[in-house]
């Protein structure tokens, strides 16, 4: 299997005047837990719906495992997920449901039915009707019903959304398990922290367009431990910082010079400032979180990026 | 979730088994008809019908005025008569709101619970589910039609006999051959129903509101019969899809009258090709978005 689980390009759905989703171009690796993160409205949802074959793209294309689903529901084999809140018949029970879908599964689903309703721990809550389940046990209900499938690819639109603290972690650890499993996991949120420790790449979208792709860990080097430096010689400071091993993304940002650097780096450049005859008015460490990163990313006229280019943005603190 | 030790990978034992098929749909629609308040609605009326025709009869001749009626008296010789009055009433509005019931909710539910999302990333192409979805609401419409018309008999036997019967053209036709013209008379009448199930389908798969489509339906099949009262209209009497409500009429004809029959089955073809047609097609092709 040479095909990646996903593989969309140039992907496009516009809603008359709309453009919801904007020359997305993703790959999902194996093996990959991937965050598909952007505020409300930036078109996660419609991307996994185009994704699962429920919607035709405007334009591009999506393939799973190398296949179209627009095209063929055969290109959902080993795949599973749920755009938005997962649904149920409501007057069918937890186990009826599952039933159902296992029937419309087929290759032998219904003989996961039990293990799945154990894996969300719904088994006690089988033979009640759907209709009477709370938020969270329908999104664990969705998740069972993805594992009828016993899927290599995972879509999951949210999954964590209106669930308790508890509920929310014990989604993580789920997720977390099905990877470790060997299940790669295509991952939407609103909330970076959400996926931060659970996610290997992401992807930020923003009215329908990416603006970030890469690792968590690329996107934590520019939202990590950054420095202000003001110093009796900015431009003199600034060409030392330049050539100093250890001192990254430098810019200058109003009178002060910012980078970023670790502190063994940051102890070097100190002395090489105070050899050069550059005294030091003003070192400041300053903490950008990937929430603060996520908001510049997503809100306002926030830089559109195609690489991840380390960025530091202040934000008072 | 706190038993996580579980293996999930337990879970992906090989994919043994079938690929599902339009069965699996059929089979699961029937299930949900199963436990559902209208499917009951219908089957209630089908079997109310002719049950309160029969106490109307009884009634009738206790109150010593059979004869005085040429009508009731006709229904008071043979209970066979009884599943017939039945097909001719029912044509109105009762039968077309009793499969539109089922025809149109079928696609509109699932828009409604937002389940559509849910059927359709499983294993089977829309193709699939919809093959499975009409042939659910015309085993609806047919069930409903012979358990009507099954009722009847058994009620108006009781009632009035099961006797000989007059037919149309007055000759007598004996019992068992007159059960044999009921039951002919019932599968022709499927005909046209056939193409009110085909409109059912149509405005459920447009309207994606089952409300909308039940009385969408029924107010198509009011609307034609009204053109055929309006003066000038006379002309297009034969191709309304009312009139061939009426086509099993031929039946009861010596000789058989087959020229309506024949007629009521392009006509409704003519009807319900389209309807199914366009009911495909939608879909086939629409987004599945929101719900
Ligand atoms: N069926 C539709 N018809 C018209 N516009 C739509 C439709 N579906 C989505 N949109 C629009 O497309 C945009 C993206 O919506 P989408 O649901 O994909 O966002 P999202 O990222 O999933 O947001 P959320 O975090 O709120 O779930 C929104 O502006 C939405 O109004
Ligand atoms: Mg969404």
């Amino acid at each position: 299997m040479s095909a990646p689980p996903i593989e969309v390009r140039g992907l496009v759905k516009r809603y008359g005047e709309l453009t919801a989703v904007d020359g997305v171009e993703l790959t999902v690796q194996a093996g990959d837990v991937y965050g598909y993160l952007g505020p409300n409205g930036a078109g996660k949802t419609t991307s996994l719906r185009m994704m699962l074959g429920l919607i035709r793209p405007t334009e591009g294309s999506v393939r799973l495992f190398g296949r179209d689903p627009n095209a063929t529901v055969r290109a959902l084999d080993g795949v599973a997920g749920f755009v938005e809140a997962p649904a149920f018949y409501p007057y069918l029970s937890a186990r009826r449901n599952l039933e159902l879908m296992a029937a419309y599964d087929g290759y032998g689903a219904s003989s996961r039915i039990d293990l799945a309703l154990d894996t969300v721990e719904l088994g006690s809550r089988a033979r009640d009707r759907v209709g009477g389940f709370s938020h969270g046990m329908r999104q664990r209900m969705g998740i069972a019903a993805a594992l009828l499938r016993s899927p290599k690819l995972l879509l999951l639109d949210e999954p964590a959304t209106g669930l308790d603290p508890a509920g929310m972690r014990d989604m993580r650890r789920l997720i977390r398990r099905l990877a470790d499993d060997g299940m790669t996991v295509l991952l939407s949120s609103h909330l970076l922290a959400e996926v931060e420790e659970l996610c290997n790449r992401v992807a930020v979208l923003r009215r329908g367009r990416i603006v970030y792709e890469g690792t968590i860990a690329e996107l934590a080097r520019g939202a990590g431990a950054s420095y202000r430096l003001t110093t009796t010689d900015n431009t003199r400071a600034r060409e030392i910082c330049l050539g100093q091993p250890g001192i990254e993304a430098v810019s200058t940002e109003h009178a002060h010079i910012v980078f970023t650097a670790d502190e063994p780096a940051v102890a070097e450049l100190s002395r090489a400032l105070v050899e050069a005859d550059v005294l030091i008015r003003e070192l400041a460490h300053q903490t950008v979180t990937l929430e603060d990163l996520f908001f510049s990313l997503t809100e306002g006229d926030g830089v559109v990026l195609d690489r991840p280019e380390p960025l530091v943005v202040e934000r008072a603190s | 979730m706190t038993a996580l030790a579980a293996p999930v990978r337990q879970a992906s034992t090989e994919a043994t088994g079938k690929a599902p098929g339009v069965w699996a749909v059929y089979r699961w629609e029937l299930v949900k008809l199963r436990y559902q308040k209208r499917t009951y609605l219908g089957l209630a009326a089908s079997v109310l019908a002719p049950l309160l025709l029969v106490l109307a009869i009884n009634l009738r001749s206790g109150a010593g005025h059979g004869d005085a009626f040429a009508f009731s008296n006709y229904l008071t010789r043979s209970g066979l008569v009884v599943p017939l009055v039945i097909l001719l009433f029912g044509a109105i509005w009762m039968f077309p709101l009793i499969v539109a019931l089922v025809a149109g909710d079928i696609f509109a539910s699932e828009d409604h619970n937002g389940t559509l999302k849910t059927v359709l990333t499983r294993s089977l192409e829309r193709q699939q589910i919809f093959a499975g979805k009409m042939l659910v609401a015309a085993t609806y419409a047919v069930f409903a039609i012979m358990l009507s018309g099954t009722v009847g008999v058994v009620a108006g036997s009781l009632q009035s006999g099961f006797n000989s019967l007059q037919s149309l053209s007055g000759t007598i036709v004996s019992a068992p051959k007159g059960l044999e013209l009921v039951y002919a008379s019932l599968v022709v009448y499927l005909i046209p129903t056939a193409a009110i199930v085909a409109i059912g389908l149509m405005l459920s798969t447009l309207t994606r509101n089952s409300a909308a489509a039940v009385v969408g339906t029924l107010m198509f099949s009011l609307l034609i019969q009204l053109i055929g009262i309006l003066p000038g209209m006379g002309g297009a009497q034969p191709y309304l899809l009312s009139t061939q409500f009426n086509a099993w009429q031929g039946l009861l004809r010596t000789p058989t009258d087959w020229v309506p029959i024949i007629r009521a089955l392009w006509v409704c073809a003519l009807y319900g090709v389209p309807a199914l047609l366009v009911a495909f097609l939608v879909f086939i092709r629409r987004d599945v978005a929101g719900g």
